[in-house]
């Protein structure tokens, strides 16, 4: 089979699929339960260490 | 030991490009091998005084931001923003006015070569060194860490003007490989790959060093542009040199093959370099100047994944009615459709941070003008996807409407982002209480505003104007208007786009003043900012 043939069969078959399930497993995984305190951290990076680097490691 | 290594290789380069100069089959080609001649020399003699010197002590200091390079950048964004901006003006005037294209200056300025210069002086001098300044900014204090790579970060910002010097000069000279936003010829694309390299290695290991446990969100948008545009510089370049002592090379790809690579190229030069690499700095300096978190962090990543995810596919909408397979373009053209998803819903998320707080907008200039940009942003990713329909694109394409709409996107969200991202630095950055002048940002934003809004108008009147005139037949079938018919008749609206041009340059100009001021005349911030201060 020529390269091109074997890429396009390759790229809308099993990539498709891949790419697709990827992204419905990352929007499934934004509103898994309980991730709301986790997110609510995340937004608050930037008002945090805006002077100096952080001396060690920050907790959750 | 490290700089006799750097010895040896500033002076062989010193060495290798007098020889250049000396063999140069074309102008540019000789320009530029003394340029880099002088550069790599002058380099070589200082590193020569500094060898075997003792080392200067407090320099380097782990405990703070590396912020130095950053305003490095800063001056860099509006020095070559100004730069960029008169260019654009005067070949606006070019088109309304052709004297302008003067003939002692026929072969180095006239819109022919200046018209590449604009493209690349805004695009990547502006826009590059904003967006490497406020990566480095927000790579660091969200991930609670100093730049990696100590004099890494500095490499970057030289090893990039002396792209950008490189480019501009070449395209003066008639050194391009003539691909829209892919100009600058062979030796040019691998020294940017070089500087290229360093930045990501700066980016990555900042965050591989970071306390902070999770990557904000601004960060994955800076990481996507870089890795991308090194990918799409790669591919579109692929090309061998006639000969090493010139400037011309061949591109592998042949027909319409490098027609689509390009415009693979050319769309996500949009999409991941003038989009993805904004939004990261929408992400941080949104938040932090309306003094609220961003209004969804979830919605944030799922705008994140769903705009790299769709991006990458819609260059294609560029070669609609080519030899281009109708399966691409279409492919191309849904893609661009359904992109209206992830554009808008960065939009709304960036709106609605203000919610809550949007009596900001009155007494805050800088706010105003961060929140406008993301309006046009929003009018242009509405706008792009219309245009990409094949039946829109047959009237839109060869027309000033596509020129309107990169204008509106280029000079509204990209352009009015950075400036709202310089105001806000410019304090920050050089220790100062506040701006100068509040005023000044406010005859800047209105300039600015008025500006756009006269270009995008013109063009869009001028753009369909002349898709009609060029598509109407009289009852025999016969085309009824020349191409100088309708050149004439567009005069009007390419000197109300010129005005706009002037609006838009003078406003940037009083920013300069105004940032100037700042640095010059604006009071101190108090030196203690380890006591806790409360927000203002």
């Amino acid at each position: 089979m020529e390269t091109y043939t074997l890429l396009r069969e390759f790229a809308d078959s099993w990539m498709l699929l891949f790419l697709f399930t990827f992204f419905m497993g990352v929007v499934f995984w934004v509103f898994r339960p309980g991730s709301r305190a986790e997110h609510q951290d995340s937004a608050n990076i930037p008002f945090r260490n805006a002077d100096k680097p952080a001396a060690q490691e920050t907790e959750v | 030991m490290s700089n006799y290594i750097k010895l040896i290789v500033l002076g062989v380069i010193t060495v290798f490009m007098a020889i250049a100069a000396n063999y140069g089959r074309d102008l540019a080609y000789q320009v530029h091998a003394i340029l880099l001649m002088v550069v790599a020399g002058g380099l070589f003699l200082y590193t020569l005084r500094n060898t075997d010197e003792p080392e200067p002590v407090g320099v380097y200091n782990p405990g703070e931001y590396f912020d130095s390079v950053i305003r490095a950048g800063v001056i860099a964004t509006a020095f070559w923003g100004v730069v960029g901006f008169l260019a654009g003006t005067f070949i606006a005037f070019q088109l309304a006015f052709p004297v302008l294209n003067f003939d002692w200056a026929e072969g180095f300025a006239n819109f022919g070569r200046l018209r590449p210069l604009h493209t690349s002086a805004v695009i990547f001098a502006f826009g590059g060194n904003a967006l490497i300044a406020t990566s480095f900014y927000i790579v660091q204090r969200t991930s609670a860490a100093r730049l990696w790579g100590g004099n890494l970060a500095w490499f970057v910002f030289w090893g990039y003007q002396l792209f950008i010097v490189l480019a501009a000069t070449g395209y003066l000279l008639g050194g391009t490989q003539s691909k829209e936003y892919a100009e600058p010829e062979w030796y040019v694309d691998l020294w940017l790959t070089v500087v290229w390299v360093a930045y990501l290695a700066v980016f990555l290991g900042t965050i591989i060093n970071r306390k902070e446990r999770h990557i904000y969100v601004a960060n994955w948008f800076f990481l996507a542009f870089i890795v991308t545009v090194a990918m799409l510089h790669l591919v579109n370049n692929l090309t061998i040199p006639v000969s090493i002592w010139g400037s011309k090379s061949v591109i592998v790809w042949s027909g319409v093959q490098d027609a689509m690579v390009q415009w693979w190229y050319g769309h996500n030069a949009v999409g991941f370099f003038l989009t993805a690499g904004f939004l990261g700095m929408m992400y941080y300096f949104i938040p932090k100047q309306a003094e609220r978190p961003v209004f969804s962090y979830k919605l944030s990543i799922i705008h994140f994944w769903a705009l790299i995810f769709l991006y990458i596919w819609a260059g294609p909408h560029h070669l609609h009615y080519t030899a281009l397979p109708d399966w691409a373009s279409t492919l191309g053209m849904v893609f661009s459709i359904v992109l209206w998803m992830p554009s808008w819903g960065g939009m709304i998320n960036g709106l609605m941070t203000l919610s809550g707080a949007w009596d900001k907008l009155r007494t805050d200039p800088v706010l105003r003008m961060l929140v406008i940009s993301v309006g046009f942003y929003g009018m242009s990713t509405f706008e792009g996807p219309m245009m990409s329909i094949r039946a829109v694109n047959s009237l839109s394409h060869y027309t000033d409407w596509t020129i309107g709409h990169v204008h509106s996107g280029a000079l509204g969200w990209n352009g009015m982002i950075t400036f709202g991202a310089l105001y806000y630095l410019v304090p920050v950055l050089w220790k100062r209480e506040r701006l100068y002048s509040l005023s000044m940002v406010s005859w800047h934003f209105w300039l600015a505003t008025i500006g756009i809004v006269l270009y995008a108008a013109s063009m869009w009147v001028t753009g369909i104007m002349e898709g009609l005139m060029w598509r109407e037949v009289d009852a025999n079938g016969f085309l009824v208007n020349s191409f100088a018919d309708t050149v004439a008749a567009k005069f009007p609206m390419y000197v109300v786009r010129g005005l706009g041009g002037v609006m838009f340059l003078a406003g940037s100009i009083i920013m300069c003043v105004n940032l100037w001021m700042t640095v010059r005349k604006a009071p101190a911030r108090e030196a203690s900012l380890s006591v806790a201060v409360p927000a203002e």
